[in-house]
């Protein structure tokens, strides 16, 4: 293991390895990441795989909107040696509530506004893209067909390998204990498998955020929560894009596989470390998805699991440097849209880190917003 | 074609003993691993044929014993069911 890095960023899911691979891209090229399981074994390689850039905040519709061009030539950019499998099938929102469906009017103008292809639907409408959807209570839709699907393994495993391509290294099985200080200023990282010098630290640890940031002495307003999702077996494609209904709390799409995934938020989630999946949840996503989607009902169910969402109070990420803590960076609180947004949070991070000019300002996502009250309050989340 | 490209692996998902052993050697050297990048295991037998032999072959080329591997999760249900079944009544012989 390095006994001295330029950068350490704790974490192996696809923040982490995308912001290792865009400092080495940028020439800081002695930096390692950690990661205590395997690459991509925390809330990455258990989402819901979906991409989307319809969102009703500036800051995620221009984070969004940026990695999906990012994704669309990831192949490429990354020299990758397989595929990571982004397929552009659309993502269809339904709105069942007057209220719900005024946010969409103000998302849609927004998301026009910055030049997303996106329009809002009559329930017929949603019916020829979607022709299985049951439109009953439906009060109307938007669409975005450049929206879509991509595998979080292959990703992650793209980045990774760029990433060590430039020199990173990257160290699974290895459990960071500690983070050393001489006053405020990071000074090393101490781990199961030694200690490493640096004077940056990344803190990309997914739904281990806020105890990694407790190393450093740092409240940070993350928790984390558990969120379930299963799979069924590949059938004929019939589904091209991702369905998704903010009223019950749910998203399903046929993957290029063929599967059906699907998931729901529940709103008596207590915050905590369970990952265990429940029949409680097979129950209510077969009773809703079998009203919404009514032919899935005989398709078999053959996989359950969950993964964290780590929250943050106004469901949008914690990016950029720490004051109190100079050369601490959190790049967590991703609140359940971590994977989509991951090709540019790997640029911006990057480049903050590098004293560069960000793409995207990314004071605003700072942690010090919290302490303002410049809160971004994000409508459209699962 | 070598018998390694005719041997498979993980009938759900087609892996061939040749893609498994270009996996091991290229570092990932664990089921779940292998499970992720390749999709052997998420099939509709979720591993019941692929899982011991790729903990075997795992052994063979890294000389980890199966009994020091971290076996890979288990995950509900135990057999492919249908929506129709979980919602109740008498599952038909299809649903199965």
């Amino acid at each position: 293991m390095k006994k001295t890095a330029d950068a350490v960023i704790i974490g192996g899911g696809v923040n982490g390895v995308s912001i290792a691979y865009n400092l080495a891209k940028r020439g800081l090229t002695n930096i390692c990441v950690l990661e205590r399981n395997f690459l991509a074994s925390g809330a990455t390689g258990r989402c819901g795989a979906g991409v989307r850039a319809q969102w009703g905040t500036e800051m995620n519709l221009r984070m969004s909107m940026a990695s999906v061009r990012m994704f669309e030539n990831m192949n490429e950019e990354l020299d990758y040696d397989d595929d990571i499998e982004f397929n552009q099938g659309g993502y269809l929102l339904l709105a069942y509530t007057e209220a719900g469906w005024e946010q969409f009017k103000k998302n849609v103008a927004l998301q026009k506004a910055h030049g997303l292809q996106v329009e809002l639907l009559t329930p017929a409408e949603a019916k020829e893209v979607v022709p299985h959807l049951n439109t009953e209570q439906l009060l109307g839709a938007t669409y975005c067909p450049t929206d879509g699907h991509c595998n979080p393994f292959k990703v992650t495993d793209a980045y990774a390998k760029a990433a060590r391509r430039l020199g990173v290294e990257i160290y699974t099985n290895t459990t960071v204990t500690g983070i050393e200080r001489d006053g405020d200023r990071i000074q090393g990282v101490h781990t199961d498998r030694g200690y490493v010098s640096t004077p940056v630290v990344v803190n990309a640890a997914g739904g281990w955020s806020q105890d990694v940031a407790a190393m450093v002495g740092l409240e940070i307003p993350t928790h984390s929560e558990r969120h379930q999702i299963l799979i069924t077996e590949p059938v004929e494609p019939m589904q091209r894009p991702m369905v998704m209904s903010f009223h019950h709390n749910l998203y399903c799409q046929q993957t290029p596989h063929g599967s059906f995934i699907m998931g729901l938020g529940d709103p008596t989630e207590k915050p905590g470390y369970n990952m265990e999946a429940s029949w409680q949840f097979l129950e209510e996503m077969a009773e809703k998805i079998t009203w919404l989607l009514p032919p899935l009902r005989h398709i078999r169910v053959v996989r359950q699991w969950a993964g964290l969402y780590n929250m943050t109070p106004d469901r949008t990420p914690i990016l950029g440097p720490v004051e109190e803590v100079p050369g601490f960076y959190l790049a967590c609180g991703f609140s359940g849209h971590g994977f989509m947004i991951a090709p540019m949070v790997g640029v911006l991070l990057a480049q903050s880190i590098l004293g560069q000019k960000t793409e995207i300002p990314i004071e605003p996502m700072s942690l010090g917003r919290f302490a303002r009250g410049e809160l971004f309050r994000e409508p459209s989340v699962v | 074609m070598g018998p390694d490209e005719k041997t498979i692996i993980c009938r759900c998902e087609d892996l061939t003993l040749k893609r498994l052993r270009e996996l091991i050697a290229s570092g990932y050297t664990t089921v779940d691993e292998i499970k992720r990048i390749s999709r052997a295991g998420m099939g509709p037998c979720q591993g019941r044929t692929c899982r011991a032999l790729i903990e075997r072959e795992i052994a063979a080329m890294t000389g980890v014993p199966i009994r020091e591997q971290k076996p890979a999760k288990y995950r509900q249900p135990s057999r492919p069911v249908t929506f129709a079944a979980i919602l109740g009544g008498e599952p038909r012989e299809e649903d199965c």
